[in-house]
């Protein structure tokens, strides 16, 4: 059965045009994987070996499979086999494949395909083999401009993460995040947004005023943030495809701490009111503002359940900072973190099953994970500095940053980069970025 | 924020430039001293930034977590809040600030809360509330930029700035 959708493409950007792209995938699915299948509920497998040889027809070939391996690789769920192993020849495994001299080289996985230039259009067939059955898993034709190849490479890795993994892949997704530069006391601070292997990135402001905190919408074409802009500290919304900015409600004082509700009409913030912090709801259609916190307390960082129906958040009410959760109407706060430290930054999970975190404990910050219940606390990653994670849309993999200490009074030696991890507490990476970064936030998946 | 720099005097306008900058430790001790005799009398302008902090002293410190102010910081705000009736023409910025061991939204929240404290101060002793606007700027803008508990212990202040 062969089915077509279309899928509109969004860039953002320096420039921020919306470009009128299509990929059009054309998908045959046939009967399920078997030999190379595993069970990633497991906390941790040995990555699946799998054989990604430059697709046929020349141009962008070898730079997507390039791509694709590195997405694997990078999920530490896969081990690329290397290249100069190879025995068949890419052209040659593309009409097809000999099962025998993939085996022989340890692939249980084999990716095959071809790149066709239709006049500035790629057309990008690609097949995904199990190999020890010698059976097809999946081909997919996808369509796209030249010029976003790479997401075509993202695109085909998830296809190979879904139907390997069973679950949906994070490759076709971006990263918005904080770019710094500068002494920190005269700090530079852009809003950048990038792919997740860090390619294309971008500065979607200038610099001449100050932000924080940027969160993806649901549909990944707006933005909302927290900007100094006219000295006045207040959370706005930014459209990717317009680039306009304009100012959320309308609050007397700082508002901090945004975060789009999983539908994408409601903006949960955390509003200074005298020497209290209270959490507030903005309705995104009528913009009417509804407290949903009072009293007692820096309430702050909150974030929605993936259904909507429950609200978590960072609160000093009870003397230090510990996570609580509330109705998404506010009310029925109950604290969820007893572990040693204080809890900062809460995210939930779009699978529902964890909420991540940061705890401050012993003059070390940590990231981990608990259950919405509070149990089953694990620290994933812990160091000098790192906070504010931020979960892959699948929900196996968080981003945060990470902070060096000063190593002399005029604070060198300090940095601020992103990181990456598997929420089983492995395969902690770098995400390079130009310059330093916080605070980010992925994207859902584009397409 | 305003930065002025006043006269032909080397000595004071760099002193000057740092304290409007919080870019030094040697602003952070200068200002939160005891506001010394300026050598240099009529050289700084009554009511000015350079004055304030020359004279009375800019800023407040804060214990980690607390947004209370000690007794010296109390004294320090007195100063401003007599120094602000005596030039009534004048507005500031109080500035609440974090030190770099705390998450940064809630160190935003936290800054508030000192800037809050710090006006409440101020307030109290005789400035109308009109004229003094609060910010904060949580961790993200230090004024000592090393990682230790004296840079720390300078980082955590509410900062009183002339608009």
């Amino acid at each position: 059965m062969m089915t077509t959708d279309r899928r509109g493409l969004i860039l953002g950007g320096a420039a921020l045009l919306t470009v009128p792209a299509t990929a059009r995938a054309q998908t045959a699915a046939q009967g399920t994987a078997q030999g190379a299948v595993i069970d990633i509920t497991r906390a941790r497998t040995d990555p699946i070996p799998i054989a990604v040889p430059a697709l046929a027809g020349g141009g962008r070939g070898a730079d997507i499979a390039r791509v694709i391996q590195a997405n694997l690789r990078n999920s530490g769920l896969f081990r690329p086999v290397d290249n100069a192993a190879f025995i068949q020849s890419a052209e040659a495994a593309a009409a097809t494949p000999r099962f025998q001299d993939w085996r022989v080289i340890g692939a249980n996985a084999l990716v095959t395909g071809r790149v066709v230039d239709q006049g500035g259009q790629l057309r990008v067939e690609f097949r995904l083999w199990d190999v020890l059955p010698e059976q097809q898993i999946q081909g997919t034709a996808f369509t796209a401009p030249a010029a976003q190849w790479r997401r075509i490479a993202h695109l085909i890795s998830d296809v190979i993460y879904e139907r390997l993994l069973g679950e949906k892949g994070y490759f076709d997704t971006r990263i918005v995040y904080v770019a710094e530069s500068g002494p920190r006391d005269r700090r530079t601070r852009r809003l950048a947004i990038m792919d997740q292997d860090g390619e294309n990135n971008r500065f979607l402001t200038d610099g001449s005023f100050q932000v924080l905190s940027p969160r993806f919408h649901p549909n990944a074409q707006q933005i909302v943030y927290m900007s100094y802009f006219q000295n006045q500290p207040r959370v706005y919304l930014f459209d990717l495809s317009s680039g306009r900015s304009e100012v959320l409600g309308s609050f007397p004082g700082m508002t901090l701490s945004p975060r789009f509700s999983p539908d994408g009409r409601t903006v949960v913030l955390s509003y200074a009111q005298g020497g209290d912090a209270n959490i507030y709801a903005v309705d995104l259609g009528s913009r009417a503002q509804r407290q949903l916190t009072s009293g007692g307390g820096l309430d702050v960082s909150p974030c929605y359940s993936p259904d909507g129906s429950q609200i978590v958040f960072n609160s000093d009410r009870g003397g230090d900072q510990q996570l609580y959760i509330m109705s998404a109407g506010g009310g029925g706060a109950r604290r969820i973190s007893f572990g040693r430290g204080r809890y900062a930054t809460p995210v939930w999970s779009p699978r529902g099953d964890l909420i991540a975190f940061t705890r401050i404990s012993g003059g070390q910050f940590g990231i981990g994970v608990m259950r919405p219940d509070g149990s089953g606390e694990r620290i994933l990653s812990e160091g000098w500095g790192m906070e504010g994670p931020t979960f892959a849309p699948n929900g196996r993999v968080l981003a945060f940053y990470r902070e060096t200490r000063a190593r002399d009074s005029r604070g060198g030696g300090y940095s601020a980069r992103l990181a990456q991890i598997d929420i089983a507490g492995f395969n902690e990476r770098q995400i390079v970025t130009p310059t330093d970064a916080t605070d980010p936030s992925w994207s859902p998946l584009l397409a | 924020m305003n930065v002025k720099i006043l006269g032909a005097l080397g000595a004071l306008a760099l002193l000057s430039a740092c304290s409007s900058d919080e870019a030094s430790n040697a602003a952070a001790t200068g200002a939160g001293g005891s506001g010394g005799v300026v050598g240099a009398a009529g050289s700084v302008r009554p009511g000015s930034q350079e004055d304030l902090v020359a004279n009375v002293g800019d800023r407040v410190f804060f214990e980690t977590d607390s947004s209370q102010v000690q007794g010296e910081g109390r004294g320090t705000l007195q100063r401003q809040a007599g120094w602000l009736n005596r030039y009534p023409q004048v507005q500031v910025y109080v500035e609440g600030h974090a030190d770099e061991r705390g998450t940064r939204e809630y160190n935003l929240a936290l800054g508030q809360r000192r800037a809050n404290s710090a006006r409440d101060l101020l307030v109290a002793g005789g400035v109308s509330s009109q004229r003094i606007q609060t910010i904060s700027y949580g961790k993200d803008r230090p004024a000592a930029l090393g990682s230790d508990e004296s840079a720390w212990a300078q980082n955590r202040r509410a900062v009183t700035t002339v608009r």
